[in-house]
């Protein structure tokens, strides 16, 4: 490995200082928006409330400075950004810490790099996510790694982690990746999936798998009301997680179209442990 | 003396009957009788005759005191608080023309506005459902002549579109519906025992908040798949009758309305009462239509659809649209504090609207354009008063089929007052002058 391919990280830090009217849109807060830029240059980055362009530097106080490329800038901010919407939007590399807790559109349409908030996260978080890491300690809010309005294409890759509870609509349209809850979910889980993994550490309620052509839930806890469409198979054990269980198996939606591979029906599945 | 107007459209609910007729005086300046319409179509042709109507303009002080104020007050108030504001949200929409929506839009783009309708509180789910898989859809027209399999799932046309069954969906002879309601088979889902479903050959009433899997068992069904012993709380055997009963049908039409657009599930109701009808194509001929409320909320849709390409809660506020309920829907906007100013015209949140989204209102510079003094007025800082539209203004409307109707001008609105569309036209220009744009 040639010197000049040593990757170079370095950290641009973010405290927020100001707090607006409104709400902001940062869809540039990404490290690939940061890279190559100075702590000046970082702070003339355009934000938008309403209708307003603003400077960052108006909101956050900047320090440090971008690495060369997204995959050496790691972004910190430091404290909670409740009305800062859309941090690490696209972003395609690199890394973004948020000590604290974020509003919506966490990581949406993230596409690679990696995501760690300390709070929560409002509604929409990786939203259409394509690859990378979002992991979440705190709660994360409806529609965490669902597909935006009207596309049938939701979460492709990557993995979302949440160490809390989530809300409704979760990985609607999933074609790919894995969403981890540990804690429990609200109605609607895997509507419409078309592939990917959710696992449910905690308590579903009901409404999950429904429309799901193809894909995998497991919940450990309990699930109030499975939906219609779905039939028990048989019971089988598995490691799921790091968890080795005995998991009911459950074959549907039954009442939506599935396609075949060597004559054989492909179904979704939900597993539930015993 | 007096004299007849006939072919008038009534604009109250969104079934826009257009076959009223109006008696007028011979100086059409008041109306007499309204026939053919129902109660509150007719209450809403004799609510503008009112005695005690307000006819000028009123501003609220920090006290709650009225004054009185011009029209050219009002139009500077509001073009000075919409151009001042960061994000203003521009409420309403639904109960007025396409000609005055297609002026607000104008404003809302030039000041960067949240456009919303009332399909937030309402069919809004639908168009979430529209969008995510498609639906087959038809016109009133050929549900008239060809349905004999008519499903009304949580809505109560008995009351809220008293005209409809009459009209369209279970008594009229059509072409090949001939023998009226003797030759249909009417199907009502609803939790509770409305007038509607009493007149029903099937009444399932299913648990609260079960019409997801109820419907996603009528896919099952149509399948031929098992079932559980029972779902939403109907026995298996009577999902599959009525499966069947729909199958056998030479053209199903499913009606549905607020019962399951905002309960439990919402939207994925409505994808999956779509996902239903699509399967029944397989079978049958099958459609399925929104019971809107508001006469005119179809065109708001249709004309927000046409200038921005979505139907309801459109961000303007960056320059380009952006929609996405739950983030830019007027009660989320409130709620979270995401507004600073309101305008509402042809609607009136004030009573529809939770209250703590009303009262942000309250805190904010906000305008209330609406022919009759409302909730939504006294906790608005200025209220405009106008022309009643459809009565005292003609102007486009969409039925609930998108089927666009010339709506007529039945009488004179009293001296001095504007309609709509010609307050939106002033506040425009005042707009304009403000950005300094030609
Ligand atoms: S059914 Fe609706 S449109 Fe027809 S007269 Fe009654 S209120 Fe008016």
């Amino acid at each position: 490995m040639r010197l000049s391919e040593v990757m170079m990280m370095e950290t641009v830090t973010l405290t927020p200082k100001a707090q607006p009217d409104l709400y902001i849109d940062a869809e540039n807060i990404t490290p690939d928006a940061f890279a190559g830029k100075t702590a000046e240059e970082i702070a003339a980055i355009h934000v938008h409330e309403g209708n307003q362009t603003g400077l960052l530097g108006t909101y956050f106080e900047v320090s440090g400075k971008g690495g060369a490329t997204a995959a050496e800038t790691k972004i910190v901010i430091k404290g909670d950004v409740l009305r800062v919407k859309y941090i690490g939007m696209r972003m395609t590399a690199g890394e973004i810490l948020i000590e604290g807790s974020a509003d919506m559109y966490v990581g949406a349409w993230m596409e690679g790099g990696r995501i760690h908030v300390t709070g929560n996260v409002d509604a929409f978080s990786g939203t259409g996510m394509k690859d990378g890491e979002l992991e979440i300690d705190g709660n994360a809010g409806n529609y965490l790694g669902a597909a935006y309005r009207g596309d049938w294409r939701g979460m492709q890759s990557g993995t979302i982690r949440v160490h809390g509870n989530a809300g409704s609509d979760i990985g609607t349209f999933m074609n790919g990746g894995t969403i981890v809850i540990d804690g429990d979910v609200d109605v609607h889980v895997g509507t419409h999936a078309e592939g990917g993994t959710i696992i449910v550490k905690g308590n579903g309620k009901s409404k999950i798998g429904g429309q799901m052509v193809k894909g995998d839930i497991y919940v450990f806890g309990t699930i109030d009301v499975m939906m219609p469409g779905y039939v028990y198979r048989e019971n089988v054990d598995l490691e799921v997680d790091g968890t080795k269980a005995t998991f009911a198996m459950y074959e549907g939606d039954m009442g939506e179209r599935h396609g075949k591979r060597k004559g054989q029906v492909i179904y979704g599945h939900i597993y539930q442990k015993y | 003396m007096a004299k007849i107007v006939t072919d008038v459209v009534c604009p109250f609910c969104g079934t826009l009957c257009d076959d009223l007729e109006v008696k007028v005086t011979d100086d059409n300046k008041k109306i007499l009788e309204v026939c053919n319409a129902c109660v509150i179509g007719t209450e809403k042709f004799l609510h503008s005759q009112a005695e005690d109507r307000l006819k000028v303009p009123q501003m609220q002080d920090e006290e709650g005191n009225w004054k009185e104020v011009s029209i050219k007050d009002a139009v500077e108030y509001t073009a000075q608080t919409l151009c001042n504001a960061k994000k203003p949200l521009m409420y309403g929409w639904s109960s007025t023309n396409c000609e005055a929506q297609s002026v607000g839009h104008e404003i809302a783009e030039l000041v960067g506005a949240v456009v919303d309708n009332t399909a937030t509180v309402c069919h809004g789910t639908t168009l979430i459902a529209v969008q995510d898989v498609g639906v087959p859809s038809c016109t009133l027209g050929e549900v008239k002549n060809r349905a004999d399999r008519i499903v009304f799932w949580g809505c109560n046309p008995a009351h809220a579109h008293p005209r409809h069954m009459s009209r369209y969906s279970i008594f009229p002879r059509g072409f090949f519906t001939g023998k009226g309601h003797k030759a249909r088979k009417m199907v009502v889902v609803d939790p509770r025992s409305t007038d509607t479903a009493k007149m029903a050959d099937v009444h399932l009433q299913l648990e609260q908040g079960r019409d997801y899997e109820l419907l996603s068992a009528l896919r099952v069904a149509l399948r031929g798949a098992p079932l559980p012993e029972t779902v939403a709380g109907i026995p298996r055997e009577t999902i599959q009758d009525v499966a069947a009963t729909l199958k056998s049908g030479r053209f199903v039409i499913i009606f549905f309305g607020m019962g399951v657009t905002q309960s439990l599930s919402k939207n994925h109701n409505i994808d999956m009462a779509i996902s239903l009808t699509r399967d029944l194509n397989e079978y049958t001929k099958a459609a399925i239509m929104p019971m809107r409320g508001h006469y005119n909320v179809t065109g708001s849709g249709q004309v927000l659809g046409w200038q921005f390409g979505f139907p309801y809660c459109v961000d303007l506020s960056r320059g380009f649209a952006r929609y996405n309920p739950g983030d830019s829907t007027s009660n989320d906007l409130l709620r979270r504090g995401e507004v600073d100013a309101v305008f509402v015209l042809g609607s009136d949140p004030g009573a529809h609207f939770p209250i703590s989204s009303v009262k942000k209102i309250a805190h904010l510079p906000s305008v209330c354009v609406d022919p009759h003094h409302t909730p939504t007025s006294a906790v608005c800082k200025l209220h405009m008063p106008v022309a009643f539209v459809g009565v005292e203004e003609a102007g486009c409307a969409y039925r609930m089929d998108n089927v666009p109707i010339e709506t007529r001008k039945v009488v004179e609105p009293p001296e001095g007052m504007v309609s709509d569309e010609e307050f939106l036209k002033m506040v425009l220009k005042r707009v304009r002058e403000i950005k300094g744009v030609a």
